[in-house]
């Protein structure tokens, strides 16, 4: 994350690389046999890179946590390729793609919800490494408080459960959660819509920090511009389940091509003035 | 302990209740045991006075509750009129067997219920889910006064089960094994009708509280790091399921035991609803307290057993 900044020596080798990528759910019909599908999305096009920061950004029921979902291998694309570090995911067999899980994690919206609420903190950012057996319960424990201390977590709050932390301490969790198993890529779904703004702030700044530290690439998910221009080295635009224009993000911002962005950030804007006049 | 203590004070608290507004309902009911012998030319009014008297039927309200509530402090729980033997034992021996009854059928129900429920969850919207739903809503449309005849008309076409009672004639001679066995074929009919009775509500109740946290994100971030589905199920999704279910086993005590009694009385199960029917025809008002009061303590245990494995499963309760 480059807080806006745009480095121009932009890595040559993408880390993930969707091509095509399209879901299609099937429904059927009340009362009825018939079955007909509903697109998420389609014919979506996405490169992540390391240390980089891509944002989707679209109107709710644009397929953006759709995507997500299916670029988090939690849900399998209907069409499309998806590449990481020039390895197909979508053809592995099972086995294969339980040790590649671990390079890709997610970070979800609710971290109410998000974390397992019968669990101390401790157990919670432990259980990836537990689930992919990696090390033994001492060392799981001790990388568990190393998190806890790297997301500004105090660990003396190891035996917490869940519902003892604040909003943005849970998030806190969450992400310590997601850099467990060391990922590359994670995936922000609308992780800061729960927050206020100071939280968000926080969150912000730490994530920007695990970015350089850790060289993480990700696709964080938000329907708010505002944030996107401070966090963001490109912007996807998603309407109606399509990628319909992806720029840098300054370039975004001063020269929109598509109609529906143009209208995004013309709202924003909107508001601002609304301000300025009520502040003149 | 503290929590502990506050739930028993709430049930005594509840029980005090119960036993009051049962005892004054029942007092202003018209007439009483010794009204039909009035009917009879041979008994004099005096009698019947002497015989009220004598029972204190004939002192105000407050006082014979007051009198009946220290009895029951000492373990008497008033005299049967019909019987003219003491209430507790008799009532002992029948809630035993309602204990009994109840139990087995609770066992069976949710026996059934948890894996059925949970297997309708994992496999939502397919055949499999979508029989599950018909067959339990095709249970919740039968009365059960229906689906006790029923089985009592297949355990009289059939003569698979025996229809009624608890043991057979020559139960005495029979050793500790056979005993068993006997009072077990007995029960099979009754447990499995009150079973099957208060199973659609439960069978649905599981279903949609694994639907619930199967949905939920953290159920999705472990999924994320490759967790095995039987790990899913057993580490993640039961435990989280498991509070709202177990407030329901709570609930669904006080449905069996009224469930029961029906099933008591058509299948003859010399539990407490065949005496608890007889005692309210006769006005034989001790027992039909004894046996109402006994119902409300099954209930309130029932409850406070569900509330202590709350207490114990989910530590969000536990916080002061």
């Amino acid at each position: 994350m480059t807080s806006g900044l745009e480095s121009n020596a932009k890595p040559i080798e993408p880390l993930l690389r969707v091509r095509g990528l399209g879901q299609q759910y099937i429904q059927r019909r009340a009362f009825s046999r018939t079955k007909f599908c509903v697109g998420a999305f389609e014919d979506v096009d996405l490169t992540l890179f390391s240390g980089q920061t891509l944002a989707l950004v679209g109107e709710s029921g644009a397929g953006k946590s759709s995507l997500a979902r299916c670029m988090a291998l939690l849900e399998r694309p209907s069409a499309g390729t998806m590449e990481l570090e020039g390895e197909n995911l979508l053809t592995l067999d099972r086995k294969s793609l339980f040790r590649i899980r671990r390079r890709i994690q997610m970070i979800f919206q609710d971290p109410a919800s998000a974390l397992n609420p019968g669990l101390p903190a401790c157990e919670i950012i432990a259980e990836p490494l537990a689930i992919q057996g990696e090390g033994t319960r001492l060392q799981r424990r001790e990388r568990a408080r190393q998190l806890m201390e790297q997301v500004g977590l105090d660990v003396r709050w190891e035996r917490k459960l869940p519902f003892e932390f604040s909003g943005g301490q849970r998030q806190r969790l969450a992400i310590a959660r997601a850099l467990a198993l060391r990922p590359s890529v994670l995936i922000l779904d609308e992780v800061l819509s729960n927050l206020d703004a100071p939280n968000q702030d926080l969150i912000l700044k730490l994530l920007a920090e695990l970015q350089s530290s850790h060289a993480l690439a990700y696709l964080h998910i938000s329907h708010d511009l505002r944030l996107v221009s401070q966090f963001a080295d490109e912007v996807a635009v998603m309407y109606q389940g399509k990628i319909i224009e992806q720029k840098r993000t300054r370039e975004l911002f001063a020269s929109p091509s598509h109609f529906y962005t143009q209208q995004l950030l013309a709202s924003v804007r909107s508001v601002e003035s609304i301000l300025l006049e009520r502040s003149a | 302990m503290r929590y502990l203590a506050r739930r028993l004070l709430h049930a005594t608290l509840l029980l005090l209740a119960a036993s009051f507004f049962s005892f004054a309902i029942l007092q202003s009911a018209p007439g009483d045991y010794f009204a039909p012998m009035g009917l009879n030319p041979q008994v004099s009014s005096r009698t019947i006075a002497g015989l009220r008297s004598r029972y204190g039927l004939d002192r105000p309200l407050p006082v014979r509750y007051g009198h009946w509530l220290r009895g029951v402090f000492n373990g008497d729980l008033g005299l049967s009129f019909a019987y003219n033997s003491p209430v507790a034992p008799l009532l002992a021996i029948r809630a035993r067997n309602t204990l009994l009854l109840t139990a087995t059928s609770m066992l069976l129900a949710w026996l059934i219920a948890i894996p059925l429920g949970i297997w309708s969850a994992l496999h939502r919207g397919k055949w499999g889910d979508r029989a599950g739903g018909a067959f339990a809503s095709a249970l919740l449309t039968v009365p059960d006064l229906m689906l006790f005849l029923v089985l009592l008309l297949v355990a009289v076409r059939t003569g698979w089960f025996p229809t009624g009672g608890m043991v057979s004639t020559a139960f005495g001679d029979l050793n500790m094994w056979s005993k068993i066995a006997d009072i077990a074929r007995h029960l099979l009919l009754p447990a499995l009708g009150l079973a099957l009775a208060t199973l659609p509500p439960l069978l649905r109740h599981v279903r949609s509280a694994m639907i619930e946290v199967l949905d939920a994100p953290f159920i999705r971030a472990a999924r994320a790091h490759g967790i095995r589905e039987w790990r899913v199920l057993l580490r993640y999704a039961l435990p989280v399921a498991a509070s709202p279910l177990i407030s329901l086993f709570g609930f669904s005590v006080a449905t069996m035991l009224s469930a029961s009694l029906l099933v008591e009385v058509i299948l003859s199960w010399p539990g407490l609803g065949p005496l608890l029917v007889d005692a309210i025809l006769a006005k034989d008002v001790y027992v039909v307290i004894g046996a109402v009061m006994l119902s409300s303590v099954f209930l309130v245990a029932g409850n406070l057993f569900a509330d202590l494995l709350i207490f114990a499963a989910d530590p969000r309760v536990r916080v002061e």
